[in-house]
Parts: C-alpha cells; structure tokens; sequence
C-alpha cells in the first residue's frame, strides 16, 4: 500500500470502566471500502464515532492524508455520515436535506440547485426534490441520507449498519447499489456491519473487531481460509470446533487425534503450528466428507440434515459425543444412519488448530 | 457528543437558583428571624393558634374532596366518551374540556353570577317558588368545592381519556376470552392498567386545589384555607407569621407531592405496545341512544353555562340590573371603554406584554435547560431539571411571598435588589410561575429528538447555532407551542401572585377585574372575564393547529 490515505493510530476509548475500543489500528488506501465486522458490543459503533469525531479517544489519533484530524470537531472534518436510522431531517424536504451540507460550505443559488440535482442523480432519484421525507419508502431515504452524505464531497465517507433497516428482500439489491456508487465516487469508505455477508459482499477488507479490539484485518478470502483467532473462524462463515490433541509434527503439517483417528492439519497461513498436546480443531463443513459407515475412520449418527441446494449440511453427532456440521451429497444419508466422517478430498483445507484455552 | 466543558450550563443553574431556590430560603430564613437574631417565637405563636392549625386543615380536607368530586365527575365522563358512540359525540367532546380555558378568578366571577345569590339560578328559583331571598348563600366549603369541581374533572376526563386511547383493545379481548365480564374487566384489568393516569390526575388535582386562591378568595367569607390565610396575615403587617404560615403550606404540598409520588410506584407492566384502541361500541337501543345523547347535551350545556353567563353579564350597562331574573338592558359600552378608555385599557396592555415576556423568557430558559440537562447531560443539568420542575409543586401564594421578601431589600452582594413595586417583579413572578409548565414540555420535546439529527448536522458541516436554528428548534415546535401556549394562558390570567405584587401601573385584568366587581360595575367585570376567555380559547385554538402542522 502506498502512503495511506486514512489512519487509525492506537485509537482507544473507555467509559467507566469499560474499554469500548482498545488500542484500535488500522490504515485505509484511498477509495479503499473497509469493513468493521463484529457482534454486538465489539465497539464498532465506537469507533465509527471516534472517527466522525461524535465521540473523543481517550488515547489515540486520527490522521487523514497525514493530517491529525483528532481533535477536529465533527462540524469540520469534512466526514460523510449515513446514519443507522438515516437520520434525515424530518421538516425538510429531500431537496432541503442535501443542500444542508453544501449550505454549510457556503454554496447558494444556482450552483446550490445543480449540485443538489447531481447528488439526487447520483442515487437515482432525480426530480425528488420536493418529496417530503415521510412519502419516502426505506430504500428510498437510504438513497436520500447517501446522497445528502456525498453532496458535500466528505474526504471520508461513514456508514452505520447501513443496511440493517432494510426489509431482507431489498437488502442484496440495495447492497449491490451501495457498492457501485462508492466506487463510482472513489470515496474512502468505513461501515459498520454486523452482518458477515455484508461485510463481505461490500468491503475490500474487513476488520473483525472482539471487545474493542482488533482480531483481524484482511480480504474476505483471507480472514475465511487463514482466521488468526478461534474467535475469527467462528464468527467468520459456518465452523464447528472440537477439542483434539497434537501428536506430532510431520512434512503435511500437524498430526492431530480428533477421538479414535488422526488426521493430518497444514498450517493456516503463517502462523506456526501448535506445540504437541492439547488444542482446539476448527472444521469447517466442507472440510469433511460423509460416506457409508467404514472401519478405522471417525463414526458418527445423523442427527439433523439441511438441504441447502447443490449439497446437504449434516448434523452427526460422533461417537465421542461432539456435533458436527458437515457438507454431503443431498439425499445420501438419512436422519438416523450410522455414517463415516472422513478429511473431504481438498486434504487439510478447511481444518484450523488453536491453542485449547483460546475461546 | 463529547461532554464539553462549558460554563453555560453552571450559569443557567446559577441564575436558577437565584431565581427559585434562593427567594423561598429566605422566606425559611425569616420564619426563624426577627430582629433581634434567630428566634421560634413566630413558629411558637403559628402553633398556639387554633386558627392556623383550622386554615390548614381546611386546606387539606378541601383538596382531597376536590379529588375525590373531580375524579366522580371527570372518570365517567372519559369512560362515556371513549367507550360509546352517540349522535354528537365528537362537539361534546371538546365542549367537555372547555372549562379548562377559564383562568381561576374568571369561572369563579361565573359561578357569583350565575348560582351566586343574586344569580340567575338564584332568581329563576325565586320567582318559581314566591320566595323573597334566595334560599342559599354561595360562599364557604360548599361553594369552593363547586368551583373546584367544575374546574378540575378536566385534569380527571383528559388523563383517564389519554390513558384509555393508550390501551390496546387485545387487552379487553383477553379478558373477554378468559371469562370476565364487564365488570370483571372494570375492575381487575382496566382501572388497574390505568393506575398511572389516574394517579397523575389526582396528583395535579390535589396540588391545584391546595394552590387554588380565587375561590377561597371570593367564597371563603369566614371561611379560611391557607393561601387566604397567609394573604390576610401578610396585609395586616404580621410579616413573620406569613413567612412561618408560607413554610407550613409549603411543607404540606412537599408532603402530598411524596406520598403521591410513592404510591405511583412505578409499574412498568403496563400497555407498552403501540396497541390499537379499542373499537367505541355503538349504542344499539334506540331508547338508549336518545337517553345518552340527551344526557350529553344537557351536560353539555350544563359545562357552557359559566362561559354563557359571562358573555350575557359582559353587556349589562352599569347600573342597570338589579332584581329582575335577566338584565333588562343591554348594550356593547363596556366592551367599548374597555378599548377606549385608557384607564380601562390598561390592564389589558399589561398583562398582554408581561405574559409575552415572562412565556417567552421561560421558553428561552426551557431550551437552554433542554440542551444542557438533556442533549449534552452536563453535570450541572440534573440540579437545573429538579430547579425548573419546583415552582411546581410550591403554591403560587408563597412564591409571591417569597419574591416579594427577596426583592424588596437592596443587597447587591446578597443578589438582592428592589424590585417589588417596579415594572419588572410581576413578569418575573410569572416567569418562575411559567418555568415548570414549560420546562416539562420542552425537556420532553428535548427526550424524544433523535440525537443522531443534531450530529447528521454536525456532520454536514453546520455549527451550534445553524443546528439550533435549522434542525433542533423546528423538531421541538409542537413541544415549544405547547408549552408556550399554557405559560401565557397561566401567566394572563394570573391573579394568585398578581394580588400580592402589583403596583397600580402594573395591575393585571384578573386585578381589574377584582375592582370593577367592588364597584359593583359587574358588566366591565364580566366584560374582561370574556376577554380573557377568549384570549385563552384563541391562544389553545392557534396553539392546537400550530402543533398539528408542526
């Protein structure tokens, strides 16, 4: 990455007693779209509002293009925001709510109507000017809050949970128009989601945050092939995890006894092997393969089965009493049927070791 | 929003206290201080006199049976009118809330003419039955109890109807689903669910009631509550047994104020859904029909006859109505003096700019509090809230005291200054008067504003000043129109703090009103009382729609 556009210093914020963001860094490029994924509580919320300035860092800086912009008051730091609930000014009409910020710039007149009518051109609802808010349906005043956000041409653009007052069967379309128009604009782009689809579908990186703090950083791709953290595999895409133990160390990476068997388990990414003994197996579903009951592999009973299209999640409950999800042909086993869990045929893809004590 | 370090907030509650806390320290101060330093012979002397201890009484027995006449009148009428539909419902509705747009002293002025002892009632019953003399006097218990109830079922009928609304019909569909009759549901589902209305009913009427001056003022003949008490001590210059009577009405309010509050524990299990309002049964029998619609019509009239009876005695020319049953003659004049004759214009002038001025003052006050208690919780605001909501739950008559003690000394290092007998102490007595009716509305409006909109401004770039300008103040419109409108309907019609602080150039219309009844010029009277009544229904009319497009 070359000089980076928006940084993120060792931001940190407590309330009492409380650490809501805890030594937060991260660096954007310009026109880059970073996610902030994380459960409820992870301080995501926080540090959007650190970086709108609503909320002051109890330690930590905010520099845009080199620039501290840490002690900035929000009223000037040029940061577009699109609210949770949209925030948009319900006395004003859709007009009125995109001049705001261009009136504060000082724009008047005819160059005030102009840009008005692009920023509404530039969501597809030219001609809505004198539209009251409240005769605009959810999509609608989605497309408004983005519009009066990029009028005033922000550095930065910050998005809260952008989606998630939207009913679910507008939601993939209106995450499709979110993400063209960010990058038709080129602007510098944060949200918050806690919603891994979205944070997938629309970010070019995504952060997993945990208690305010950062566990990951990285492309979709890389935080679901090589999770850094337990907690990264868990929350990022389907996983079941269970306890297992490190026999050995071999040329296919780690030998692991998951109750009767042994399997090999390469490393994920960089991070070294655990040492022999004790450790937490994360299996992701398409790692294992179901076949009809055979000797010397791991038993188990279908307990549920999920159809989900080009293949069936299977719940089986092994003979050691663990549940595992795990992805086979539709239709081949039956609740019931006493079956055979083996490594699916991509060998140790999909299978991740972390220390035991790791939640 | 980060917590910034301003001073305005410190300065708001500084001038507060000034304003409301200090004025009544100083009344507790003088009820133990005379001139020869601190002493409890005024408590001493307050204690010995059966005649405080009857005032007091008086004062107590009289407000709970104005709670309990209010709640009788007020409670079934909500029912009646939430609960059934009949042929005029809707006009009734309002007419039923009218009396709420006569100031204290102007329904008072109604009831003297209208049941007094040369009232209209008075001379039709005369004449039905031969007799010389009207066969009841209007004065004492009986008589302010009338006017208590007439006045107040209103805080009863808008309470309980508004706690009604808010009910969700599932809630009586239950209960008809689980076997309970009507009166089963009455009693063990709905009166209970609307606890908190009727408690914030009782509440207000009972504070009203211990306030309540003009009708012991007028009625009360020998009869003595404690607001009529402490004007009568203060006038025949026993200054530090009025202080010592002030601290006792006062403490007995504080004391109501408590054990209401206590019993109003909160419940929070009640309807929180926005749940649909039951549907209003329509009367089927037709008989049934015409007896409510017939009932509500004579109640309604009833309900009007005060305001009828003001207009009808606002055009009888001095002098002229004596011993008939109706004045025999008629005429605009006293409407035209009123306008024209300086003298008589006067009031009008000046109760007109001093409740603009202290409404728009306490508005001022209100939306600074609104920012600092509620939008950037500074550590000064929850004192600034418990400050604004005081005067509240203080009677008028010991606020007036309390002025008129604090601001009729020049101490400029104990921020006392001479303003009794100036311009300026009435609009500020109405002021502190205003600040709890608007604060409370205004502190609400404050509440329920998504913040998010004030940093969507932020945001977009605007400052303090464009955000209040542009975004808060138009969202807090209905707020602020609502708690304007009650502060100026208050304030112009005030005479409880008026009668203890006025100077001849600044005397108020219910004052004017007062004199020109001594006169026995009852058409001048009543011709003001309409004027203030009309102001008032004009000023809930604009107030009404303003909110509404707000």
């Amino acid at each position: 990455m070359s000089a980076p556009f928006l940084v993120l210093d060792n931001l940190t914020r407590r309330f009492g007693v409380t650490t809501a963001v805890d030594h937060l860094s991260l660096a954007l490029a310009r026109g880059e779209i970073l996610a902030l994924l994380g459960p409820s509580g992870s301080g995501k919320t926080t540090a959007l509002r650190l970086l709108a300035g609503f909320e002051a860092p109890d330690a930590g800086r905010v520099l845009v293009e080199g620039e501290d912009v840490t002690g900035t008051a929000p009223v000037a730091r040029r940061f577009g925001m699109v609210f949770q609930h949209y925030a948009l000014f319900p006395h004003l009409d859709v007009g009125q709510n995109v001049a705001f910020g261009l009136e504060s710039l000082g724009i008047r007149g005819a160059e005030l109507a102009s840009r008005v009518a692009a920023a509404l051109a530039l969501v597809d609802l030219s001609g809505y000017e004198r539209r009251r808010i409240s005769q605009l349906s959810g999509g609608q005043q989605q497309r408004v809050a983005l519009a009066r956000a990029l009028a005033p041409e922000p550095r930065v653009l910050l998005l809260d949970e952008p989606l998630s007052n939207l009913d679910p069967a507008l939601r993939e379309r209106t995450r499709g128009e979110i993400r063209d128009l960010i990058h038709r604009t080129g602007i510098t782009t944060v949200f918050v989601t806690h919603e891994q689809d979205e944070a997938f579908d629309l970010g070019d990186r995504v952060a997993v945050l945990r208690t305010g703090r950062l566990e990951q950083v990285g492309t979709p791709e890389a935080l679901y092939a090589e999770p850094a953290t337990a907690f990264v595999g868990r929350f990022v895409g389907r996983s079941t995890t269970v306890p297992a133990e490190v026999i050995g160390i071999g040329p296919r990476g780690a030998r692991v006894r998951v109750e009767q068997v042994e399997w090999d388990v390469p490393p994920t990414g960089s991070r070294p092997l655990p040492a022999p003994g004790a450790a937490r197996l994360l299996i992701r579903p398409e790692a294992l393969w179901l076949v009809p009951s055979a000797p010397d592999t791991l038993a188990g009973t279908v307990e549920t089965r999920r159809f989900t299209g080009a293949t069936s999640a299977y719940g089986v409950r092994t003979s050691g009493g663990a549940l595992l999800e795990v992805y086979g042909v539709p239709g081949a086993f039956a609740v019931g049927d006493r079956v055979s869990i083996v490594p699916s045929r991509r060998a140790g893809g999909g299978l991740h070791l972390f220390p035991p004590d790791e939640a | 929003m980060t917590r910034p370090r301003s001073i305005g907030g410190w300065l708001l509650l500084a001038v507060l206290v000034w304003l409301i806390a200090y004025p009544l320290a100083l009344v507790l101060v003088n009820a133990v201080r005379g001139p020869g330093g601190w002493t409890l012979e005024f408590v001493r002397t307050f204690l010995s006199r059966p005649t405080e201890w009857q005032a007091l009484w008086d004062s107590l027995w009289i407000s709970v049976a104005s709670v309990a006449l209010a709640a009788l009148i007020g409670v079934p009428l909500a029912f009646l009118f939430a609960r059934y539909d009949f042929p005029g419902r809707r006009v009734l509705g309002a007419v039923v809330a009218l009396p709420a747009v006569l100031p204290p002293l102007v329904g008072v002025l109604a009831f003297l003419f209208l049941y007094g002892e040369s009232g209209f009632v008075a001379h039709l019953v005369k004449r039905l039955f031969a007799l010389d003399e009207a066969p009841w006097r209007l004065e004492g218990a009986v008589a302010i109890l009338l006017v208590h109830a007439y006045s107040m079922y209103v805080y009863f009928y808008l309470f309980v109807r508004a706690g009604l609304a808010s009910l969700d019909a599932s809630v009586f569909e239950a209960a008809a689903s689980l076997g309970a009759g009507r009166r089963r549901t009455l009693l063990r589902v709905v009166l209970p669910l609307l606890r908190p209305s009727l408690a914030g009913a009782a509440l207000l009427t009972f504070m009203t009631s211990l306030a309540s001056f003009s009708a012991p003022y007028i009625f009360g003949g020998g009869f003595r509550v404690m607001t009529t008490q402490i004007v009568s001590t203060r006038l025949n210059g026993d200054d530090s047994l009025a202080m010592v009577e002030t601290v006792s009405l006062t403490l007995l309010a504080l004391a109501a104020l408590w054990l209401l509050r206590r019993s109003d524990a909160p419940q929070s299990a009640g309807t929180t859904g926005k749940g649909v309002a039951p549907e209003r049964s329509r009367v089927a029998s037709p008989m049934g029909r015409l007896a409510l619609a017939t009932l509500s019509w004579v109640l309604a009239l009833v309900l009007l006859l005060p305001h009828l009876t003001l207009l009808l005695v606002s055009f009888v020319p001095v002098g002229t109505w004596t011993t008939e049953a109706l004045p025999p003659a008629y005429t605009v004049g006293n409407y035209v003096t009123l306008l024209r004759d300086p003298v008589r214009a006067r009031p009008l002038v000046n109760s007109l700019w001093m409740a603009s001025l202290a409404t728009l003052a306490a508005v001022a006050i209100s939306v600074a509090a609104g920012v600092i208690a509620v939008r950037r919780r500074e550590r000064a605001g929850p004192a600034i809230e418990s400050l604004l909501a005081l005067p509240w739950a203080v009677p008028g008559t010991v606020f007036a005291i309390a002025l008129a003690t604090a601001f009729s000394v020049r101490a400029p290092l104990a921020a006392r200054f001479i303003l009794v007998g100036t311009l300026w102490i009435l609009p500020l007595a109405y002021l502190v008067r205003n600040l709890p009716i608007t604060g409370r509305a205004v502190l609400a409006g404050f509440r329920r504003l998504d913040p998010s909109l004030d940093e969507a401004g932020a945001s977009l770039g605007a400052g303090r000043w464009r955000r209040l300008r542009r975004v808060t103040l138009p969202l807090l419109r209905p707020a602020l129109v609502a708690g304007a409108t009650l502060a100026f309907v208050t304030a112009f019609g005030d005479f409880v703090t008026s009668i203890m602080l006025y100077t001849y150039d600044t005397r108020p219309v219910s004052l004017e009103i007062l004199s020109s009844l001594r006169n026995s010029d009852v058409g001048v009277a009543a011709a003001y009382g309409v004027v203030l009544m009309l102001v008032s229904a004009a000023v809930f009319a604009v107030g009404a729609e303003r909110r509404a497009a707000g």
